[in-house]
């Protein structure tokens, strides 16, 4: 029988064999987060797309060959510079629409519109929706029936029809636009933050923190707020391009953003009666708006695998 | 008396994104018929993966060779799927480890008893069900024939784990193989379990592929014992050759980390083999062993091939000698 | 089952409740109903010959109650505009959009789900990227714009479709593809993850050991599985279809009960907008709750306890 000493010199040589025969230490968090988020081509790319045209947007002043509103009869229908025709040229290679106005510079300051109401649209329903959503998770019992109750009536409600009328009703400055969706759209948020809390909440370090006598708001944001980020940050991206696309339905059909604006769903709307012979009137602003929309629901899905890779799709 | 189920030099290997894994390497033995076979080892050894391989139920990825494997004198290596699914619930039944999971919960007992005859034989609804009741009264279930009409989720696991007996029986298989049946079960159910398979195997003169880690089942019930280690088999024979003479240093570890009535004195410390299972990703050399071994020499870095002790059935897979092997078992037992 | 069945109806009436309260409330939001009612070139003879008529004057509470227990018996008011009884003009026009959206519900689900098992049977494979890409691109595409797309290259630059009006079934098909579309991300993605599960289960291993044919494991017993949250889902969006076909409704000028939405908004048609929104919104309850009761039937978990 080997004497103790060999046995534990064994066991260390033993452990330590286990190290060097195929296994492959773990890096550090940071540096696997690192690899996870580069390795990623969804998220790299949708959020490149995206910081390029938000870039674009807050730069639109300088990067403008024209005035958006600016109108001249006599320069109207000008095909793109892709287009082979004698009218096509440089000085407005997307083109004019039906009034004359330059489509560069429309589609320029159209990405402000957009990435206004996505991010505005998306606060005021994220506040309303984390609010009700971590009440219900973290007190639970009548807070938490009444608030389903509340969200079972919004899923009730046809959202574009109401927001439709609402705007009809009220009035359709761009504020009153974003307050109507940020009002329809936050049951997403509610559910997500809500399922996220109850699931939080009941993990050993929260009640650490109750033991130790901390109040519930401390408690919410310091302990609560901090682990369901993830999700939240994930449910935020998908709203933004929820209200995008919902902002561009409701000025397609006249009831958003009203004219002269360069909203995108308006230009399609105004591009529809050409259709025929000038398409790209609808398809410029339309594959705008698809392309902003993809590149933030990649941005989301990749943030979402990033930071969770067992629940990938 | 002819073998039920042969296997030679069985291996799955499974490709990694860091490595070729090779969870089961050159496994052979052989069942015969009413015979029970045991094979034994810590988790992670690689004895469900056998079983599954010997299914054909393998993971798709994986990849399974072997130098021949026959169930009844039929060449199953080669067979292609169409003729293992006639063989997999007719010929060779499989019970798993979990019972809480491993029926469909959306479908009555009867349901998936009854589907389990029908699949393989043309015979009536009503025949099934009369062989699905006679063999729930078999396994010890009462009011069997309003069993039928029940979900999974209306019985308990030792209950569900008797179904899952049942279920295999429908269409008397020659071969059984049951990986872990009764690890998921209460202590108190777990020799029921146990007892009732052995008395069904006796009852229907079938091979028993018996996978479990728990050493007093094996002393109980088995007639061959094999024991694995990271995915290789290191010791073979009867039980009475394996508990009585353990040859493999693995083996001696593995009896002297349990209590053995009548062997054990009181008081005295338990063993334990210190260690962990060496990765099993890439090129490996030599004894998988020799990490923990306390005899290991240099040499044990190269193959080691299988030594036969004095009766040639009880073989172990060690460069130590039967001499070697007998005086290392005396010195462990305490005087 | 039962007292499931019964505590979910009394929570599917008291949303219906909470949202007619919602809905009748809508057309106060202008302020005035009369005087949105009346239009901008009314006279105030004409406002308060309105507001007499349609009750506006009475306090609230009455008025709710006369509108709601006037609703239950079928009765919605009356149109201004269109000279009709408002129950008699959405009747008329109902029957067009569910036929869109059933058909729009039957191209989803039929592209949906055969690809989410498919991609889930061969996960990391050529399909199942391209069944997850088409799920990207389907949840970017503006409805709208999707529905100009096909009308240009099928109706216009192939003609090989009738871009407006309802004639023949021909007329059916680029709405209903248009409107069903959005649909089918979410349900491709549910019915991979659910399928990706459940053939993973153990009780789908059993049923290989048993020696069970392929098509059997898959759809006796995966799919079977797998399908029930799906139902839930493929109900829930086919109430969301109904409100989203306003959009593809006025693009090919169908005349479904979008299009009289989309009308009676634009004129200031409030009870006509009201009614719709009411109907809309219980048609979803009782689909969530008929949604509900099913899911609850296929898992033997809950009925049979």
């Amino acid at each position: 029988m080997a004497p103790p000493q060999d046995i534990a010199a064994e066991a260390v040589a033993g452990s330590r064999a286990v190290l060097n025969v195929g296994e492959i230490l773990e890096p550090a968090p940071a540096e696997l987060l690192r690899r996870r988020i580069f390795g990623h081509a969804g998220l790299l790319i949708g959020s490149g797309v995206l910081l390029l045209i938000v870039m674009v947007a807050l730069l639109a002043p300088w990067l403008a060959p024209h005035d958006p509103l600016d109108q001249d009869l006599t320069r109207k229908l000008i095909p793109p510079i892709w287009h082979d025709s004698a009218k096509a040229n440089w000085v407005y290679p997307l083109g004019t629409d039906g009034f004359g106005r330059d489509y560069l510079s429309r589609l320029i300051y159209g990405a402000r519109i957009s990435l206004l109401i996505g991010v505005a649209a998306m606060c005021i329903s994220g506040i309303i929706g984390t609010t009700i959503g971590v009440a219900a998770g973290y007190f639970g019992g009548k807070v938490d029936m009444m608030v389903n109750f509340i969200i079972t009536s919004r899923l009730s409600l046809p959202v574009v029809l109401v927001a439709l009328a609402v705007v009809s009703l009220v009035g359709n400055s761009l504020w009153i636009v974003i307050s109507v969706l940020g009002l329809l759209i936050w049951d997403r948020f509610a559910v997500v933050v809500r399922s996220s809390t109850q699931q939080v909440r009941n993990l050993d370090y929260v009640a650490a923190a109750q033991a130790l006598g901390c109040s519930k708001a401390r408690i919410i944001m310091t302990e609560i707020m901090p682990n369901i980020a993830n999700n939240l940050i994930v449910v935020a991206t998908l709203e933004m391009a929820h209200a995008i696309l919902l902002e561009a339905a409701l000025s397609f059909l006249g009831l958003g953003v009203q004219p002269p604006q360069p909203s995108w769903g308006l230009m399609v709307a105004e591009g529809k009666g050409y259709m025929f012979f000038d398409p790209w009137l609808v398809g410029i602003p339309g594959a705008a708006l698809f392309a902003l929309v993809l590149a933030i629901n990649l941005m989301g899905d990749g943030v979402r695998d990033v930071t969770a890779p067992e629940r990938r799709n | 008396m002819s073998e039920i189920l042969e296997v030679a030099s069985l291996s799955v290997d499974i490709p990694l994104a860091s490595g070729m894994l090779h969870p089961v390497q050159g496994v052979g033995f052989s069942i015969g018929r009413g015979e029970t076979l045991c094979l034994v080892g810590e988790s992670g050894c690689g004895k469900s993966l056998t079983a599954l391989a010997i299914m054909d139920l393998l993971p798709r990825t994986a990849i399974r060779t072997a130098e021949s494997l026959i169930l009844n004198g039929e060449d199953i290596l080669n067979a292609g799927e169409r003729r293992m699914s006639d063989l997999r619930g007719n010929a060779m039944g499989m019970i798993f480890q979990e019972p809480m999971t491993s029926l469909n919960p959306s479908y009555t007992i009867g349901n998936q008893l009854e589907e389990a005859l029908l699949r393989h034989r043309r015979v009536s609804r009503r025949e099934a069900r009369d062989r699905a009741v006679m063999l729930l009264e078999k396994v010890g279930i009462t009011a069997a024939a309003s069993r039928l009409r029940q979900y999974p989720h209306q019985l308990s696991g030792g209950l569900r784990q008797r179904v899952m007996i049942a279920m295999t029986l429908m269409c008397g298989p020659d071969l059984i193989i049951a990986d872990e049946p009764t690890t998921a079960l209460d202590v108190t159910i777990q020799a029921q379990i146990l007892l009732l398979l052995a008395g069904l195997q006796k009852e229907f003169h079938m091979g028993l592929l018996l996978i479990t880690h728990d050493l007093g089942v094996v002393a109980r019930v088995a007639d061959q014992v094999v024991v694995m280690y990271a995915g290789q088999i290191v010791e073979t024979g009867t039980a009475e050759q394996v508990f009585a003479v353990p040859r493999h240093p693995y083996t001696q570890g593995l009896l002297e980390c349990i209590p053995i009535p009548g062997k054990t004195r009181r008081g005295a410390n338990l063993g334990a083999i210190p260690g962990m299972v060496p990765s099993l990703i890439g090129e490996l050399r030599g004894c998988r062993f020799r990490q923990r071994c306390a005899y290991a020499m240099p040499v044990c870095a190269t193959d080691v091939a299988f030594r036969a002790a004095e009766a040639c059935d009880h073989v172990y897979r060690c460069l130590l000698t039967p001499a070697q092997c007998a005086d290392n078992a005396q010195r462990k037992v305490p005087a | 089952m039962l007292i499931y069945a019964c505590k979910r109806l009394g929570v599917a009436v008291l949303v219906a409740v909470a949202v007619s309260l919602l809905t009748f409330s809508l057309i106060y939001l202008s302020g005035d109903p009369a005087m949105a009612l009346a239009g901008e070139a009314a006279t105030q003879q004409d406002i308060e010959y309105i507001r007499k008529f349609y009750g506006y004057d009475r306090p609230l509470a009455v008025q709710y109650a006369d509108w709601l227990t006037k609703a239950l018996t079928g009765n919605f008011g009356y149109s201004h505009y269109l000279r009709q009884d408002v129950a008699e003009i959405i009747f008329s026009r109902l029957p067009v959009t569910m036929i869109l959206g059933a058909c729009a519900l039957v191209f989803a689900l039929t592209l949906s789900i055969p690809l989410g098992v498919v991609a889930a049977m061969r996960p990391n494979t050529m399909i199942d990227r391209f069944a997850l890409t088409l799920a990207v691109v389907g949840q970017a595409l503006p409805s709208f714009w999707f529905a100009l797309i096909l009308i240009f290259w099928f109706g216009i630059v192939w003609r090989l479709l009738p871009i407006s009006g309802t004639e023949t079934w021909l007329n059916f098909i680029m709405p209903s593809v248009a409107l069903g579309y959005y649909v089918t991300p979410a349900v491709m993605r549910l019915t991979r993850a659910g399928m990706l599960e459940v053939l993973a289960s153990d009780y789908i291993r059993t049923a290989r050991a048993k020696g069970l044919r392929p098509p059997v494991v898959l759809f006796k017993h995966a799919l079977r599985n797998a399908v029930i949250p799906v139902v839930s889902l493929a109900a829930v969006q086919f109430g969301f279809m109904l409100g989203g076909s306003i959009v593809i409704e006025t693009i090919f000028a169908i005349n479904g009960l979008g299009y009289l939405a989309w009308e009676s908004i634009q004129r200031g048609d409030l009870p006509v907008m009201q009614a719709i929104v009411l109907i809309l919104a219980c048609f979803y309850i009782v689909l969530t709750y008929l949604a509900d009761m099913l899911n609850a039937f296929l898992d033997p978990r809950i009925r049979v306890t």
